[in-house]
């Protein structure tokens, strides 16, 4: 049973969040103190998502008049990095619906947008990306789910995996292969043929309701697809992906914060033959590294975030850059932080096993960083051409 | 803005800021020499609307359109002629 009481009506307390401070503010009082609970349950109550609902987090960088707030890029990632020092859990739920939201208002078709916007700016419907399938991962292209164009639409065959918030969303943005293309086709819960089986065992992020999701002949009408078609199909999922890795990057910025958070408590609290382990030089340092990775971390993601909100290409490297940087950080940080605590890290009355368990997840999601390194390596050609970087 | 030999150089100059080995003219098949994936194609889409101050249709994006950097002038001159159409369109 999770003790909501200890923290507030998750309800009546919950008010719009506009920034970073109000983001800190809300996870403060409504995430950060149940983020184990959300760990061993495997869930985020429905009390938890309506608050998220309340404070306006799923999606406010939707345009006003489709019911979103409007919130620029840097901001949307200094909500997410609040988030993720809470709990990964919760921020890979945003992370989410925040990539269908994206693709629906960018590429969708005016009917599209003014149907499915709304309810994706107040929460009421919520998002998942199926992308990931037992066979593919970082190797999109290989995806074996399959779209079939039928009389009257599209016919959809393939399994998906780990598949964040599968176990709750209400739609489903699901890529499949057509030709030599990758489409994507929103897929409501409802539709027949659609089957969602719970992942519980995981490694982290196991609040984050994962499922595997599997389509046997799933009819969809022909406008159930989203975005164009042909060459820049893949598109859609490039960009998604890429919005994806930002607000990753961002939640790994907060996780490496709650690192540096639980190591200085309890450094300053803890004692070893009469000296706190905040004056041992060695605690010290690895407290003095993640100060430094913790801010350099946070100024990648925020110059990637400047750079989508003025539009600029130049976001796609500079988001990889983040990415890259950031969960390197948060992995090697989360496992220094186990280390500060010893044996009292190992279990459920720090977060910092969570936090270890968590950090791991994102090397791996979102571009695996064996990927990130391959092609982060193309910024030095840009820099030989003597273009800024 | 006129979208002719500037909006040329300027893709051009886009595309081998991008990959400096690379030596295309305004009528090479960039597709043909390998130049271009998914994150490619984006960065692409992107410099042409933040440039140009456009957004390309979901109807305009077709392989043709972006297959040198002549078609790629044109689309942007056609766009800026009817600025109504619309993203999803």
């Amino acid at each position: 049973m999770i003790e909501l009481a200890l923290v507030g009506d998750p309800v009546l307390d919950v008010v719009p969040v506009e920034d970073r401070a109000g983001a800190r503010v809300f996870v403060d009082a409504h995430i950060a103190p149940l983020a184990n609970e959300f760990e061993r349950t495997a869930t985020v109550p429905e009390t938890v998502l309506d608050a998220l609902s309340r404070a306006g987090l799923w999606a406010p960088f939707l345009p006003t008049d489709l019911g979103g707030r409007g919130v620029d890029m840097v901001t949307l990632g200094a909500i997410h990095e609040e988030v993720g020092r809470g709990c990964s859990s919760v921020r890979s739920l945003l992370t989410v619906h925040t990539m269908v939201a994206w693709v629906v208002n960018r590429w969708g078709t005016p009917d599209q947008r003014h149907h499915w916007v709304p309810r994706l700016a107040d929460g009421s419907t919520l998002g998942a990306f199926c992308l990931t399938e037992p066979g593919a991962g970082s190797n999109a292209a290989d995806i074996a789910t399959v779209a079939e164009q039928t009389p009257d639409g599209w016919r959809l065959n393939g399994t998906k995996r780990w598949i964040t918030n599968g176990r709750r969303a209400d739609v489903f943005l699901v890529f499949a292969r057509t030709g030599a293309t990758i489409v994507g086709f929103l897929v409501p819960r409802s539709t027949p043929g659609l089957e969602v089986s719970a992942i519980t065992e995981v490694l982290g992020t196991r609040g984050s309701m994962l499922a595997e999701v599997r389509l046997r002949d799933v009819a969809l009408p022909d406008d159930a697809l989203v975005g164009p078609r042909g060459f820049t199909a893949g598109m859609v999922l490039t960009s998604a992906l890429d919005l994806g890795r930002f607000s990753v990057a961002n939640g790994c910025v907060g996780l490496v914060q709650a690192c540096l958070d639980a190591s200085t408590s309890y450094a300053l609290e803890r004692r070893v033959g009469g000296t706190a382990l905040w004056d041992l030089p060695l605690i010290r340092s690895k407290i003095s590294d993640m100060v430094t990775d913790v801010r350099a971390a946070r100024l990648l993601c925020t110059e990637a975030g400047r750079l989508k909100d003025a539009g600029d290409p130049a976001t796609v490297m500079a988001t990889w850059i983040a990415k890259y940087f950031a969960s390197v950080a948060a992995a090697r940080h989360a496992s220094e932080a186990v280390q500060i605590h010893g044996a009292n890290g190992f279990g459920p009355d720090h977060p910092v096993a969570r936090l270890y368990r968590d950090a791991k997840v994102m090397e791996v999601i979102e571009g695996s960083n064996e990927i990130q390194r391959l092609t982060i390596a193309d910024e030095a050609l840009r820099g030989l051409a003597g273009s800024p970087s | 803005m006129t979208h002719t030999p500037a909006t040329t150089d300027a893709v051009l100059g886009f595309i081998s800021a991008r990959y400096p080995r690379a030596e295309l003219t305004a009528d090479d098949d960039i597709f043909s020499v390998g130049y271009v994936n998914s994150l490619f194609a984006m960065e692409l889409v992107m410099f042409l609307e933040n440039t140009f101050g456009v957004v390309v249709p979901n109807d305009e994006l077709r392989i043709d359109n972006f297959r040198t950097a002549t078609a790629m002038t044109q689309l942007v001159a056609r766009i800026s002629a009817h600025p109504l159409s619309g993203v999803g369109s």
